[in-house]
């Protein structure tokens, strides 16, 4: 509303504008970039080998040495923690990328194509009857463990959340006066999907993929926890947790700090994608 | 009852889909039952007898019928790694992992629901906006980083509750719930956030109708106001209270191994680990058969809140 009253807002001020509206997204996106930027430089910032074992300096409490204190075989936690962000980060991008668009691709097939509807969503129901983080434990016996089994076992569960969403929004556009103009001038099928289509969903699915990625970080971080995500010597969060599982009573910093990383990155997604629903959705946004 | 009858009858596609791919599951995996079993120093023939005597030689159609038939008779079939029947595992470890389900989903809905109606009712203000600080927080910290850290300064710290292990209720009620308190707390946390932000936004909607100015209008009291509100709330956060199971189930494996409980979720993970198949498919079969159902009273339930359901 007040958009329409103040027809020419300066660029400068309509940024101004949204920050004020939406302050926690900017502070998740920060995090985010600041992480990104963690991950990238790894090599560099974490000083010490991450896998490299020290015997003489096993379970050392925080110290200006090791920040983040060592791990029972004597590893640096700090440099394993900094390494562990790479791992997160990809997790979380790849799966909220890859699960949106094959997540698209099948939802607009199931949408559109009232043929494959029905075959399509039974299969989907059937796979969204079997919760989510024990699918992904099971689908890990079959793959061997290591990243991209990894993000393939936490891809399979979430996609028929998007297929149900995309069906939805499909349906509710297909019925829509300019598509069914569109059709009515003889346009082709793909090219309504792409051109007609598309471009409505982006919004709700840009909002979907950061609520994908979040879970995703901590869908891998339990795979590893549990032993049967990433390799137990990569220094993956949920990995470096595992380690300090014995050692509660004497060394809880091995667990503490990759929990901690892990929570502020999974706040960051979230706080990204709050944001986002109430960018792009207000009327959504309103209501939760 | 027809319709109680024809929504059973419309889970059945359902849990044939996710037996299908449950079944399956073990096709995909490289590894060959047959050769496992006849151990490294058996012959050609040796592994084709076993595979005949195990019906691994028959078509997959045939082996998926067979396997669903017996399942039907509540045959899950034997463990390769205990040697024992799926269903006696399953049944052994469920005690464990129903105790910690069910006081996570009573205490997550006895704060919830006060917690989101209040946030509701004084949205805006201070109250609210902690309520839901908090919601945020607790959907963003991972369950094992809520139990270690309950279990560090409680158990380690405090020396209050025991650190880790499960008594059954037969050796004392007192140590059965001191045992539960942390794992469920941990647990419990996630599913109230939900449960929390789903009960604001529903009430905030409920007390912006028109039956709710009426109320005020003839001088009810913020107590029969709030009581109206939240009967016309009740189907979503039901709804809430079934789609959460699934998270919960998910949240169940890792606070067992966090908290070391002997429970369904560690029985999975290591079926994992030590590729054990039946076990395996018996858990995420009967998992999703209790979520099916779950969410299939929850959809039932709605008439139960909601007269007008009823046509």
């Amino acid at each position: 509303m007040e958009m329409l009253a103040t027809p020419a807002v300066s660029s400068k001020k309509k940024i101004w504008f949204m920050l004020r509206q939406q302050p926690t997204m900017y502070v998740g996106i920060a995090v985010l970039v600041l992480l990104t930027f963690v991950a990238i430089f790894a090599p560099w910032l974490a000083g010490m080998s991450p896998v490299e074992i020290n015997p003489l300096a096993r379970m050392k409490p925080p110290s200006a040495e090791h920040l983040f204190g060592t791990d029972a075989l004597g590893r640096d936690v700090f440099a394993r923690v900094i390494w562990g962000a790479r791992i997160s980060l990809v997790v979380g991008l790849a799966v909220g990328v890859l699960s949106v668009v094959l997540g698209v691709l099948i939802g607009m097939l199931a949408g559109y194509f009232s043929k494959l509807d029905m075959f399509i969503m039974r299969i989907m129901d059937g796979l969204m009857a079997i919760p989510n983080i024990l699918l992904a434990i099971a689908l890990m016996a079959v793959f061997k463990g290591g990243l991209l089994t990894v993000i393939v076992a936490i891809i399979i569960p979430e996609v028929p959340r998007v297929v149900r969403l995309v069906r939805a929004l499909v349906v509710s556009i297909r019925s829509q006066p300019y598509v069914e103009a569109a059709h009515a001038l003889g346009t082709r099928t793909h090219k309504i999907l792409a051109m007609h289509i598309l471009p409505n969903l982006f919004a709700p699915l840009m909002v979907q993929a950061t609520f994908i990625a979040a879970s995703a970080i901590i869908t891998e971080a339990v795979l590893s926890f549990l032993g049967v995500g990433i390799p137990p010597q990569t220094p993956s969060w949920g990995n470096i947790m595992a380690d300090g599982r014995n050692f509660l009573s004497i060394a809880f910093h091995i667990i503490l700090f990759p929990g901690l990383f892990l929570a502020l990155t999974v706040l960051a997604v979230n706080m990204l994608g709050d944001g986002l629903r109430d960018m792009l959705d207000p009327k959504l946004a309103k209501k939760i | 009852m027809p319709y109680v009858l024809r929504r059973l009858v419309a889970t059945i596609p359902v849990m044939v889909v996710v037996a299908v791919f449950v079944f399956l599951l073990a096709h995909m995996s490289q590894g060959d039952p047959a050769a496992v079993l006849a151990g490294d120093n058996a012959t050609v023939e040796d592994v084709e007898k076993i595979r005949a005597s195990m019906g691994l030689d028959k078509p997959l159609i045939e082996q998926f019928l067979v396997w669903g038939g017996n399942v039907l008779q509540g045959d899950l079939g034997i463990s390769t790694s205990t040697n024992l029947p799926v269903l006696t595992l399953i049944h052994q470890r469920m005690g464990p992992t129903l105790s910690i389900a069910l006081f996570t989903i009573l205490l997550a809905v006895l704060l919830a629901v006060p917690l989101g109606t209040v946030a509701a009712w004084r949205a805006g203000s201070l109250t609210d906006r902690l309520i839901m600080l908090g919601s945020v927080l607790a959907f963003s910290v991972p369950v094992f980083l809520i139990g270690y850290g309950l279990a560090y300064v409680f158990s380690v710290k405090m020396n209050l509750l025991p650190v880790q292990g499960y008594k059954p209720m037969s050796g004392g009620i007192v140590e059965y719930f001191r045992h539960l308190l942390l794992p469920c707390i941990s647990l419990g946390l996630v599913y109230m956030a939900l449960l929390t932000r789903m009960t604001r936004a529903t009430v905030l909607e409920a007390l912006g109708e028109d039956y709710i100015r009426t109320a005020r209008a003839k001088g009810l009291g913020s107590g029969l106001v709030i009581w109206h509100a939240l009967k016309n709330a009740a189907n979503p956060i039901v709804t809430t209270i079934g789609v959460g199971i699934a998270m919960l189930i998910g949240g169940v494996v890792v606070t067992e191994t966090v908290f070391a409980i002997p429970g369904l979720g560690r029985l999975t993970v290591d079926a994992v680990l030590r590729h054990d198949y039946p076990v395996i498919q018996g858990v995420l079969l009967i998992a999703s058969a209790v979520y099916v159902l779950i969410n299939l009273l929850v959809d039932l339930s709605y008439r139960l809140f909601d007269p007008r359901m009823d046509r």
